[in-house]
C-alpha cells in the first residue's frame, strides 16, 4: 500500500455497545449502536440520513439540529444511545411524498434564503419546531434574531433568512386558515 | 470531535444512580448533556462512565410552594422559561434564560446541570447566588442541601463529591413588592457574556432601599455577591448618583484577568454599566406587581 492511502480503520473493538430502538421519520429502527455514538453520526453514518450537517461538533452552528420527541436539540449534542425509544424527525422528513415543500422550506426557496446550503437543514429544523411550539410568534426583527441566533450562515448575512421566516409565517397561517 | 470511550449506564432510580457513582470515581452524570458531550467531544473530560439520569421519573418535578421554587435535575431550561407560575413567582428566571445559550440549547440542557457544571461565566449560578437558592444533593450518607454561596467553590468546580448526585434547585419566591432585573453585555447573542448582573431590590414607602442583593457572573474564578455596591444602595434613596457609586463601587469586585473578550479595564466599565442599567430597571419595577 502507497504511503498515501492510510490503512484500514481499526475498528475500536473495546466500545461497548448498546441496542437501540426508535421512531425516525415515523418508521421504527433497531440497531446495536456504540454507546459513544453521537447522534449526528448515528443519523448519517448509520442510517444514511445525510440531511443532517455536521459543522462545529460542539452545537455553536446549529447545522445538525433535529427534532427529539417535539422539541429541537443538537444531534451532535445528544448520543445515539440517550435518543433510545425517542421520536426523532431530521430535515427528510419536511417535503412531502411527491415533493411538495414544507412551508418554512417554501419561504427559504421564495426568499432565497439560503446560498450554500450547508446550514439550511439547521435552520429549517430550529423554525419548524419554532412555529410549531408557538401559536402566535413574535415577528419583530429583534426576535426573530433571537430564534435564529442558535444558527449559524456564513453566506447570505441573514437578511434574506429573516425575510424568509416572515413569509413562512404568513404560508403557515395560510395554511392553517384552509384547513 | 468525538467522545473518548466510556461505559454508559441508564439509571432508573436515584439509589441506582447512587450506587453507580460509588464504583467509579471517575464518572459523570450525564443529563440534558449540553456542557457534557462538548466536553466529552473536546476530550476536556474523559470520564469511565458516564450514568444517564434521564429517565429518573422525580427528576423533572416542578415543584412551587408559597415561599419556593423546586426544580428537580432533570426540568429542561426552556421549561422553566415557558413556565408561567414560575414566571410569577420569580420572573428572574424567564429573564435571564434568555440570555442562557441558544434557544434550542435550552429545549435540551438542564438549569441543574448549568449550575452542576458553574462555569464561572454562567448566568443561573450568579442567580442561584443573588436569590440566596440552593440545591438538594444525595449520596450515600442520605441527603444535604447546600446554600449557593457555599456551592460554587471555582470556575467549573463545586462542593459536590465525587459520590453525590444533585436531585434539585430551589430558588426562593420574590417578595411581590421586590424589584428585580437582569442583564448582561455578551460579543455575540448566546454567548458566554464579558459580564451579568442580577439584582434584586426592594423599596420603602418613603422611597428607600431597605433590601437590596446583587450578584455577577463573568468577572471572577466563581459568581460572586457585590457587597460594596448593595451597601451603597440599602439606606438610600435609589437616585442617579447612588446608583452610579453603586456601579463604581462594583469595579473591584472584577478579578479576572484580560482574556480575548475583554481587558481588566474594559470589564470593570462593562459592569459598572451593568450595574447602573439593573439597578435602575429593578428600581423602576420595584412595587409594582410582577407583569
Amino acid at each position: 500500500m502507497s504511503k498515501k492511502i492510510r490503512n484500514a480503520v481499526i475498528k475500536a473493538a473495546t466500545d461497548s455497545t448498546a441496542e437501540i430502538s426508535l421512531k425516525i421519520n415515523g418508521e421504527t429502527v433497531t440497531r446495536e449502536v456504540s454507546t459513544r455514538r453521537l447522534l449526528s453520526d448515528f443519523l448519517r453514518h448509520e442510517l444514511g440520513l445525510t440531511g443532517s450537517h455536521v459543522g462545529c461538533e460542539h452545537g455553536v452552528c446549529g447545522c445538525c439540529t433535529v427534532i427529539i420527541d417535539g422539541w429541537a436539540g443538537r444531534s451532535c449534542l445528544t448520543l445515539a444511545v440517550q435518543v433510545d425509544g425517542a421520536e426523532v424527525r431530521t430535515v427528510e422528513s419536511l417535503a412531502a411524498d411527491d415533493g411538495t415543500l414544507h412551508a418554512v422550506q417554501q419561504a427559504f426557496h421564495e426568499c432565497h434564503a439560503l446560498q450554500c446550503g450547508f446550514c439550511t437543514p439547521g435552520f429549517l429544523m430550529s423554525l419548524v419546531n419554532y412555529f410549531e411550539r408557538t401559536p402566535s410568534p413574535d415577528l419583530s426583527e429583534d426576535n426573530i434574531r433571537s430564534v435564529l441566533a442558535g444558527n449559524l450562515c456564513r453566506c447570505t448575512g441573514y437578511q434574506n433568512i429573516v425575510a424568509a421566516v416572515r413569509r413562512a409565517a404568513e404560508l403557515l397561517n395560510a395554511e392553517e386558515a384552509k384547513s | 470531535m468525538k467522545p473518548p470511550q466510556f461505559e454508559y449506564r441508564r439509571v432508573l432510580t436515584i439509589e441506582d444512580a447512587i450506587g453507580a457513582l460509588a464504583e467509579n470515581e471517575n464518572t459523570a452524570i450525564l443529563a440534558g448533556g449540553q456542557s457534557l458531550i462538548p466536553t466529552l467531544n473536546f476530550r476536556l473530560g474523559m470520564p469511565d462512565s458516564l450514568i444517564d439520569i434521564s429517565r429518573i421519573p422525580s427528576l423533572s418535578r416542578i415543584e412551587l410552594t408559597e415561599t419556593e421554587i423546586k426544580i428537580g435535575a432533570m426540568v429542561r431550561q426552556r421549561q422553566v422559561e415557558l413556565h408561567d407560575d414560575i414566571k410569577q413567582a420569580n420572573p428572574i428566571l424567564r429573564e435571564t434564560l434568555a440570555h442562557v445559550a441558544h434557544l434550542v440549547i435550552r429545549n435540551r440542557g438542564t438549569l441543574v446541570g448549568s449550575l452542576a457544571h458553574a462555569d464561572a461565566a454562567a448566568e443561573l449560578p450568579a442567580v442561584l447566588l443573588t436569590c440566596g437558592g440552593r440545591v438538594a444533593v444525595v449520596g450515600p450518607d442520605g441527603e444535604r442541601s447546600i446554600a449557593a454561596d457555599d456551592f460554587f467553590r471555582f470556575h467549573l468546580t463545586t462542593d459536590l463529591k465525587p459520590n453525590e448526585l444533585i436531585t434539585a434547585a430551589s430558588f426562593p419566591v420574590l417578595p411581590p413588592d421586590a424589584g428585580w432585573a437582569f442583564g448582561e453585555i455578551a460579543r455575540r447573542r448566546g454567548d458566554y457574556a464579558i459580564a451579568g448582573v442580577c439584582v434584586i431590590l426592594r423599596i420603602d414607602s418613603s422611597g428607600n432601599c431597605t433590601d437590596a442583593n446583587l450578584g455577577a457572573c463573568g468577572i471572577a474564578s466563581r459568581p460572586v455577591r457585590l457587597l460594596e455596591a448593595e451597601q451603597i444602595l440599602i439606606g438610600n434613596r435609589l437616585e442617579v448618583d447612588v446608583i452610579g457609586a453603586a456601579g463604581e463601587a462594583a469595579r473591584e469586585a472584577v478579578q479576572a484577568p484580560g482574556d480575548n473578550q475583554a481587558s481588566l479595564a474594559y470589564r470593570q466599565q462593562v459592569l459598572a454599566t451593568l450595574v447602573r442599567r439593573n439597578v435602575a430597571r429593578a428600581a423602576a419595577r420595584a412595587g409594582a406587581p410582577h407583569e
